[in-house]
Protein backbone atom coordinates (compact mmCIF):
# COMPACT_ATOMS: atom_id res chain seq x y z
CA UNK A 1 0.00 0.00 0.00
CA UNK A 2 3.01 2.35 0.71
CA UNK A 3 4.06 1.67 -2.75
CA UNK A 4 0.78 1.76 -4.16
CA UNK A 5 0.84 6.11 -2.60
CA UNK A 6 4.95 6.86 -3.44
CA UNK A 7 4.02 5.63 -6.62
CA UNK A 8 0.78 7.38 -7.76
CA UNK A 9 1.72 10.42 -6.22
CA UNK A 10 5.07 10.18 -8.67
CA UNK A 11 3.29 9.26 -11.62
CA UNK A 12 0.71 12.18 -11.01
CA UNK A 13 3.50 14.32 -10.58
CA UNK A 14 5.21 13.80 -13.24
CA UNK A 15 2.14 14.04 -15.40
CA UNK A 16 2.00 17.23 -14.08
CA UNK A 17 5.39 18.34 -15.32
CA UNK A 18 4.81 16.84 -18.91
CA UNK A 19 1.45 18.67 -19.04
CA UNK A 20 3.31 21.92 -18.19
CA UNK A 21 1.43 23.00 -14.92
CA UNK A 22 2.87 25.73 -12.73
CA UNK A 23 5.55 24.74 -10.95
CA UNK A 24 3.84 25.37 -7.39
CA UNK A 25 0.87 23.17 -8.30
CA UNK A 26 2.73 20.00 -9.16
CA UNK A 27 2.83 18.64 -5.64
CA UNK A 28 -0.96 19.42 -5.53
CA UNK A 29 -1.18 17.65 -8.58
CA UNK A 30 0.59 14.91 -7.18
CA UNK A 31 -1.37 14.52 -4.01
CA UNK A 32 -5.15 14.93 -6.13
CA UNK A 33 -3.68 12.05 -8.36
CA UNK A 34 -2.64 10.07 -5.08
CA UNK A 35 -6.16 10.58 -3.32
CA UNK A 36 -7.90 9.60 -6.22
CA UNK A 37 -5.78 6.08 -7.12
CA UNK A 38 -6.08 5.56 -3.17
CA UNK A 39 -9.37 5.77 -3.23
CA UNK A 40 -9.86 3.56 -6.50
CA UNK A 41 -7.94 1.14 -4.93
CA UNK A 42 -9.21 0.63 -2.07
CA UNK A 43 -12.88 -0.15 -4.13
CA UNK A 44 -11.14 -1.98 -6.48
CA UNK A 45 -10.00 -4.64 -3.45
CA UNK A 46 -12.99 -4.74 -2.13
CA UNK A 47 -14.25 -6.44 -5.56
CA UNK A 48 -15.75 -3.62 -6.28
CA UNK A 49 -16.00 -3.00 -10.25
CA UNK A 50 -13.80 -1.06 -11.70
CA UNK A 51 -16.43 1.15 -13.38
CA UNK A 52 -18.06 2.39 -10.44
CA UNK A 53 -14.83 2.02 -8.60
CA UNK A 54 -13.68 4.57 -11.55
CA UNK A 55 -16.67 7.01 -10.59
CA UNK A 56 -16.12 7.89 -7.16
CA UNK A 57 -12.58 8.11 -7.36
CA UNK A 58 -12.78 10.23 -10.31
CA UNK A 59 -15.79 12.13 -7.90
CA UNK A 60 -13.81 13.02 -5.38
CA UNK A 61 -10.62 14.03 -7.58
CA UNK A 62 -12.78 16.59 -8.74
CA UNK A 63 -14.17 17.86 -5.69
CA UNK A 64 -10.63 17.85 -4.44
CA UNK A 65 -9.82 19.91 -7.66
CA UNK A 66 -12.50 22.54 -7.17
CA UNK A 67 -11.87 23.10 -3.44
CA UNK A 68 -8.24 23.11 -4.83
CA UNK A 69 -9.09 25.77 -7.39
CA UNK A 70 -10.88 27.88 -5.16
CA UNK A 71 -8.20 28.11 -2.74
CA UNK A 72 -5.26 28.72 -5.04
CA UNK A 73 -7.10 30.82 -8.16
CA UNK A 74 -6.02 28.35 -10.60
CA UNK A 75 -7.91 26.34 -13.33
CA UNK A 76 -9.44 23.49 -12.23
CA UNK A 77 -8.15 21.65 -14.92
CA UNK A 78 -4.66 21.98 -14.01
CA UNK A 79 -5.37 19.61 -10.83
CA UNK A 80 -8.24 17.32 -12.13
CA UNK A 81 -5.36 16.48 -15.29
CA UNK A 82 -2.69 14.73 -12.29
CA UNK A 83 -6.11 13.03 -10.41
CA UNK A 84 -7.44 11.32 -13.59
CA UNK A 85 -4.52 10.12 -15.17
CA UNK A 86 -4.11 7.58 -13.34
CA UNK A 87 -7.75 6.35 -13.28
CA UNK A 88 -7.89 5.94 -17.34
CA UNK A 89 -8.19 2.55 -18.71
CA UNK A 90 -5.19 2.43 -20.64
CA UNK A 91 -4.10 -1.21 -19.13
CA UNK A 92 -7.81 -1.79 -20.61
CA UNK A 93 -7.34 -0.47 -23.93
CA UNK A 94 -3.93 -2.15 -23.99
CA UNK A 95 -5.46 -5.43 -23.38
CA UNK A 96 -8.40 -5.33 -25.31
CA UNK A 97 -5.81 -4.20 -28.40
CA UNK A 98 -3.87 -7.33 -28.00
CA UNK A 99 -7.08 -9.35 -28.42
CA UNK A 100 -7.40 -7.50 -31.57
CA UNK A 101 -4.11 -8.62 -32.29
CA UNK A 102 -4.47 -12.27 -31.79
CA UNK A 103 -8.07 -12.16 -33.52
CA UNK A 104 -9.79 -13.06 -30.60
CA UNK A 105 -12.57 -10.32 -31.53
CA UNK A 106 -14.73 -11.98 -29.27
CA UNK A 107 -12.68 -10.88 -25.71
CA UNK A 108 -11.35 -7.89 -27.77
CA UNK A 109 -14.73 -6.41 -28.02
CA UNK A 110 -15.94 -7.06 -24.12
CA UNK A 111 -12.78 -5.19 -22.98
CA UNK A 112 -13.11 -2.22 -25.36
CA UNK A 113 -16.86 -2.27 -24.58
CA UNK A 114 -15.19 -2.07 -21.15
CA UNK A 115 -12.85 0.98 -21.09
CA UNK A 116 -16.05 2.97 -22.60
CA UNK A 117 -17.93 2.02 -19.74
CA UNK A 118 -14.92 3.17 -17.61
CA UNK A 119 -13.92 6.25 -19.72
CA UNK A 120 -17.81 7.23 -19.43
CA UNK A 121 -17.92 6.61 -15.45
CA UNK A 122 -14.68 9.25 -15.38
CA UNK A 123 -16.85 12.10 -16.88
CA UNK A 124 -19.82 11.15 -15.33
CA UNK A 125 -18.09 11.39 -11.99
CA UNK A 126 -16.15 14.59 -12.82
CA UNK A 127 -19.80 15.93 -13.79
CA UNK A 128 -21.31 14.76 -10.67
CA UNK A 129 -18.87 16.85 -8.61
CA UNK A 130 -19.24 19.89 -10.75
CA UNK A 131 -23.27 19.98 -10.16
CA UNK A 132 -22.24 19.37 -6.55
CA UNK A 133 -19.90 22.14 -6.86
CA UNK A 134 -22.50 24.41 -8.48
CA UNK A 135 -25.61 23.38 -5.23
CA UNK A 136 -23.27 24.34 -2.93
CA UNK A 137 -22.35 27.80 -4.08
CA UNK A 138 -25.98 28.64 -5.07
CA UNK A 139 -26.96 27.58 -1.43
CA UNK A 140 -24.05 29.64 0.14
CA UNK A 141 -25.37 32.79 -2.14
CA UNK A 142 -28.77 32.46 -0.55
CA UNK A 143 -27.38 32.14 2.70
CA UNK A 144 -25.43 35.24 2.53
CA UNK A 145 -28.22 36.71 0.51
CA UNK A 146 -30.50 36.26 3.78
CA UNK B 1 -15.76 60.33 -31.13
CA UNK B 2 -17.36 57.56 -32.78
CA UNK B 3 -14.48 56.49 -34.93
CA UNK B 4 -12.70 56.14 -31.05
CA UNK B 5 -15.76 54.20 -29.76
CA UNK B 6 -15.38 51.88 -32.99
CA UNK B 7 -11.15 51.93 -32.75
CA UNK B 8 -12.31 50.63 -29.13
CA UNK B 9 -14.41 47.86 -29.95
CA UNK B 10 -12.12 46.26 -32.16
CA UNK B 11 -9.58 46.33 -29.43
CA UNK B 12 -11.86 44.71 -27.19
CA UNK B 13 -12.39 42.05 -29.76
CA UNK B 14 -8.48 41.36 -30.33
CA UNK B 15 -7.84 40.86 -26.57
CA UNK B 16 -11.08 38.50 -26.20
CA UNK B 17 -9.66 36.58 -29.56
CA UNK B 18 -6.25 36.38 -28.32
CA UNK B 19 -6.85 34.97 -25.12
CA UNK B 20 -9.19 32.23 -26.45
CA UNK B 21 -6.48 31.34 -29.22
CA UNK B 22 -3.81 30.82 -26.39
CA UNK B 23 -6.25 29.32 -24.18
CA UNK B 24 -6.97 26.93 -26.56
CA UNK B 25 -3.74 26.30 -27.95
CA UNK B 26 -2.69 25.27 -24.63
CA UNK B 27 -5.77 22.64 -24.04
CA UNK B 28 -8.24 24.56 -21.72
CA UNK B 29 -11.74 22.97 -21.89
CA UNK B 30 -14.06 24.36 -24.83
CA UNK B 31 -16.66 25.85 -22.15
CA UNK B 32 -14.14 27.59 -20.28
CA UNK B 33 -12.63 29.60 -23.23
CA UNK B 34 -16.00 30.69 -24.23
CA UNK B 35 -16.66 32.01 -20.09
CA UNK B 36 -13.77 33.75 -20.43
CA UNK B 37 -13.88 35.49 -23.79
CA UNK B 38 -17.00 36.98 -22.45
CA UNK B 39 -16.58 37.52 -19.01
CA UNK B 40 -13.56 39.76 -20.52
CA UNK B 41 -15.77 41.84 -23.02
CA UNK B 42 -18.28 42.05 -20.29
CA UNK B 43 -15.32 43.65 -18.15
CA UNK B 44 -14.51 46.40 -20.81
CA UNK B 45 -18.37 47.04 -20.50
CA UNK B 46 -19.89 45.32 -24.41
CA UNK B 47 -22.86 45.23 -24.16
CA UNK B 48 -23.46 41.63 -26.01
CA UNK B 49 -20.99 39.33 -26.89
CA UNK B 50 -21.27 35.60 -28.09
CA UNK B 51 -18.18 33.53 -29.35
CA UNK B 52 -18.46 29.73 -30.36
CA UNK B 53 -15.79 27.52 -29.92
CA UNK B 54 -14.57 24.41 -31.63
CA UNK B 55 -11.43 22.75 -31.08
CA UNK B 56 -10.15 24.17 -34.52
CA UNK B 57 -11.73 27.74 -34.82
CA UNK B 58 -12.80 30.21 -32.32
CA UNK B 59 -15.84 32.50 -33.35
CA UNK B 60 -16.78 36.08 -32.19
CA UNK B 61 -19.09 38.24 -32.21
CA UNK B 62 -19.50 42.29 -30.06
CA UNK B 63 -22.22 43.84 -29.93
CA UNK B 64 -22.22 47.49 -29.19
CA UNK B 65 -24.08 50.62 -30.28
CA UNK B 66 -22.28 50.35 -33.51
CA UNK B 67 -22.40 47.94 -36.47
CA UNK B 68 -21.86 44.34 -34.96
CA UNK B 69 -18.22 42.72 -35.84
CA UNK B 70 -17.75 39.68 -36.05
CA UNK B 71 -14.42 37.17 -36.69
CA UNK B 72 -13.52 34.09 -36.98
CA UNK B 73 -9.67 32.67 -36.28
CA UNK B 74 -8.16 29.05 -36.98
CA UNK B 75 -6.55 26.62 -34.39
CA UNK B 76 -3.81 24.54 -35.81
CA UNK B 77 -1.46 23.57 -33.34
CA UNK B 78 -3.11 22.14 -30.44
CA UNK B 79 -0.89 20.62 -26.91
CA UNK B 80 -0.99 20.80 -23.28
CA UNK B 81 0.48 24.03 -21.66
CA UNK B 82 -1.72 24.35 -18.57
CA UNK B 83 0.92 26.79 -17.47
CA UNK B 84 -0.55 29.37 -19.78
CA UNK B 85 -4.02 28.44 -19.36
CA UNK B 86 -3.35 29.66 -15.63
CA UNK B 87 -1.68 32.29 -17.03
CA UNK B 88 -4.48 33.96 -19.06
CA UNK B 89 -6.74 32.94 -16.56
CA UNK B 90 -5.27 35.12 -13.64
CA UNK B 91 -5.23 37.94 -16.44
CA UNK B 92 -9.18 37.84 -16.93
CA UNK B 93 -9.42 37.95 -12.91
CA UNK B 94 -7.36 41.09 -12.98
CA UNK B 95 -9.21 42.39 -16.57
CA UNK B 96 -12.43 42.02 -14.32
CA UNK B 97 -11.21 43.89 -11.28
CA UNK B 98 -9.98 46.29 -13.48
CA UNK B 99 -6.52 45.97 -13.56
CA UNK B 100 -5.57 46.63 -16.75
CA UNK B 101 -6.68 49.02 -20.02
CA UNK B 102 -7.58 47.42 -23.16
CA UNK B 103 -4.11 48.03 -24.68
CA UNK B 104 -2.08 46.91 -21.66
CA UNK B 105 -4.36 43.53 -21.92
CA UNK B 106 -3.55 42.74 -25.16
CA UNK B 107 0.28 43.43 -24.71
CA UNK B 108 0.69 41.28 -21.68
CA UNK B 109 -1.29 38.63 -23.79
CA UNK B 110 0.90 38.83 -26.64
CA UNK B 111 3.84 38.50 -24.07
CA UNK B 112 1.89 35.32 -22.81
CA UNK B 113 1.52 33.97 -26.04
CA UNK B 114 5.29 34.31 -26.95
CA UNK B 115 6.70 33.49 -23.73
CA UNK B 116 8.26 30.07 -23.91
CA UNK B 117 7.30 28.91 -19.74
CA UNK B 118 7.82 25.14 -20.63
CA UNK B 119 10.14 22.77 -18.14
CA UNK B 120 13.49 22.24 -19.71
CA UNK B 121 13.32 19.13 -22.07
CA UNK B 122 15.54 16.70 -19.97
CA UNK B 123 13.07 17.34 -16.85
CA UNK B 124 9.69 16.31 -18.78
CA UNK B 125 11.61 13.42 -20.39
CA UNK B 126 12.95 12.38 -17.04
CA UNK B 127 9.24 13.11 -15.53
CA UNK B 128 7.79 10.65 -18.25
CA UNK B 129 10.27 7.71 -17.59
CA UNK B 130 9.42 8.30 -13.97
CA UNK B 131 5.78 8.03 -14.46
CA UNK B 132 6.05 5.20 -16.89
CA UNK B 133 7.78 3.49 -14.14
CA UNK B 134 5.53 3.95 -11.48
CA UNK B 135 2.27 3.21 -13.48
CA UNK B 136 3.93 -0.44 -13.61
CA UNK B 137 3.77 -0.94 -9.88
CA UNK B 138 0.42 0.86 -9.48
CA UNK B 139 -0.85 -1.38 -11.98
CA UNK B 140 0.30 -4.57 -9.62
CA UNK B 141 3.49 -4.93 -11.63
CA UNK B 142 6.91 -6.23 -10.15
CA UNK B 143 9.71 -4.24 -8.90
CA UNK B 144 12.26 -5.95 -11.90
CA UNK B 145 10.24 -4.50 -14.17
CA UNK B 146 10.62 -0.89 -12.93
CA UNK B 147 13.89 -0.38 -14.68
CA UNK B 148 12.86 -1.52 -17.80
CA UNK B 149 9.94 0.52 -17.95
CA UNK B 150 11.92 3.72 -16.73
CA UNK B 151 14.24 3.04 -20.26
CA UNK B 152 11.24 2.59 -22.44
CA UNK B 153 9.23 5.35 -21.07
CA UNK B 154 12.17 7.81 -21.37
CA UNK B 155 13.53 6.31 -24.70
CA UNK B 156 9.37 6.31 -26.36
CA UNK B 157 9.01 10.05 -25.23
CA UNK B 158 11.79 11.51 -26.20
CA UNK B 159 11.97 9.68 -29.99
CA UNK B 160 7.99 11.22 -29.47
CA UNK B 161 8.84 14.66 -28.48
CA UNK B 162 12.16 14.33 -31.12
CA UNK B 163 9.91 13.31 -34.47
CA UNK B 164 6.86 15.57 -33.64
CA UNK B 165 9.32 18.48 -34.44
CA UNK B 166 9.95 17.13 -37.98
CA UNK B 167 7.02 15.63 -38.92
CA UNK B 168 3.73 17.34 -38.43
CA UNK B 169 1.33 14.68 -38.31
CA UNK B 170 0.69 13.86 -34.86
CA UNK B 171 -0.46 10.28 -35.77
CA UNK B 172 3.15 9.25 -37.14
CA UNK B 173 5.03 10.46 -34.28
CA UNK B 174 2.87 8.35 -32.01
CA UNK B 175 2.74 5.19 -33.88
CA UNK B 176 6.89 5.20 -34.31
CA UNK B 177 7.09 6.17 -30.68
CA UNK B 178 4.70 3.04 -29.76
CA UNK B 179 6.93 0.99 -32.09
CA UNK B 180 9.66 2.43 -30.04
CA UNK B 181 8.69 1.18 -26.85
CA UNK B 182 7.07 -2.12 -27.32
CA UNK B 183 10.19 -2.83 -29.37
CA UNK B 184 12.56 -2.12 -26.38
CA UNK B 185 9.75 -4.04 -23.81
CA UNK B 186 10.12 -6.80 -25.68
CA UNK B 187 13.84 -6.91 -26.36
CA UNK B 188 14.24 -6.04 -22.47
CA UNK B 189 12.43 -9.37 -21.40
CA UNK B 190 14.19 -11.24 -24.77
CA UNK B 191 17.78 -10.29 -22.72
CA UNK B 192 16.42 -11.52 -19.35
CA UNK B 193 16.12 -7.74 -18.26
CA UNK B 194 12.32 -7.15 -17.65
CA UNK B 195 9.95 -9.80 -16.84
CA UNK B 196 6.47 -9.44 -18.28
CA UNK B 197 6.20 -7.47 -21.37
CA UNK B 198 2.92 -6.55 -20.89
CA UNK B 199 3.13 -4.46 -17.94
CA UNK B 200 6.09 -3.01 -19.24
CA UNK B 201 4.26 -1.62 -22.35
CA UNK B 202 1.15 -0.74 -20.36
CA UNK B 203 3.41 1.85 -18.28
CA UNK B 204 5.53 2.90 -20.71
CA UNK B 205 2.70 3.79 -22.66
CA UNK B 206 1.13 6.04 -20.24
CA UNK B 207 2.61 9.50 -21.29
CA UNK B 208 1.33 9.29 -24.71
CA UNK B 209 -2.47 8.13 -24.30
CA UNK B 210 -5.10 10.62 -24.63
CA UNK B 211 -6.84 9.85 -21.16
CA UNK B 212 -7.35 13.73 -20.74
CA UNK B 213 -8.84 13.87 -24.69
CA UNK B 214 -11.25 10.99 -23.79
CA UNK B 215 -12.31 12.35 -21.08
CA UNK B 216 -12.86 15.98 -21.97
CA UNK B 217 -14.26 15.57 -25.14
CA UNK B 218 -17.28 13.35 -22.49
CA UNK B 219 -17.35 15.95 -20.71
CA UNK B 220 -17.90 18.58 -23.75
CA UNK B 221 -20.69 16.37 -24.92
CA UNK B 222 -22.25 16.11 -21.75
CA UNK B 223 -22.44 19.79 -21.02
CA UNK B 224 -23.74 20.34 -24.79
CA UNK B 225 -21.03 21.48 -26.68
CA UNK B 226 -21.59 18.36 -29.05
CA UNK B 227 -19.50 19.83 -32.13
CA UNK B 228 -16.28 20.12 -29.64
CA UNK B 229 -16.97 16.80 -27.87
CA UNK B 230 -17.34 14.61 -31.34
CA UNK B 231 -13.93 16.46 -32.86
CA UNK B 232 -11.77 15.78 -29.37
CA UNK B 233 -13.02 12.57 -29.57
CA UNK B 234 -12.07 11.86 -33.16
CA UNK B 235 -8.85 13.42 -32.00
CA UNK B 236 -8.43 10.66 -28.87
CA UNK B 237 -9.83 7.89 -31.23
CA UNK B 238 -6.90 8.66 -33.41
CA UNK B 239 -4.21 8.86 -31.04
CA UNK B 240 -5.48 5.82 -29.19
CA UNK B 241 -5.17 4.00 -32.74
CA UNK B 242 -1.89 5.30 -33.65
CA UNK B 243 -0.60 3.92 -30.20
CA UNK B 244 -2.34 0.31 -30.57
CA UNK B 245 -1.28 -0.12 -33.67
CA UNK B 246 2.54 0.68 -33.00
CA UNK B 247 2.43 -1.96 -30.44
CA UNK B 248 0.30 -4.45 -32.43
CA UNK B 249 3.35 -4.56 -35.01
CA UNK B 250 6.01 -5.05 -32.37
CA UNK B 251 3.62 -8.01 -31.30
CA UNK B 252 3.02 -9.35 -34.15
CA UNK B 253 6.07 -9.53 -35.40
CA UNK B 254 7.28 -11.23 -32.46
CA UNK B 255 4.61 -13.84 -31.27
Amino acid sequence: MFFQLMTSFAAAAGFGIIFNVPKNSILKCGFTGMVGWLIYIAFVEQRMDAVPASFIAAFFVALISHVFAKWYKTPVIIFTVGGIIPLVPGGLAYDAMRHFVINDYYTAIQLAAKVLLVAGAIAIGIVFSEVFNEIYKRMKMREDRM
Amino acid sequence: MTKNAVMREIEIREVCLLAGKIMLESGAETYRVEDTMVRIAASYGAESAESYVTPTAIIFTLEGEHPTKTKMIRIITRGTDLNKVALVNNLSREIHNGKWTVSEAYQLLKEIEKKNVTYPIWIQIFAAAIASACFVIMFGGRWGDFLPALIAGGIGYSWFIYIDRFVHIRFFSEFSASLFIASCAVSSVYFGFGEEVDKIIIGSVMPLVPGLLITNAIRDLMAGHLIAGLAKGAEAVLTAFAIGSGVAVILILFS
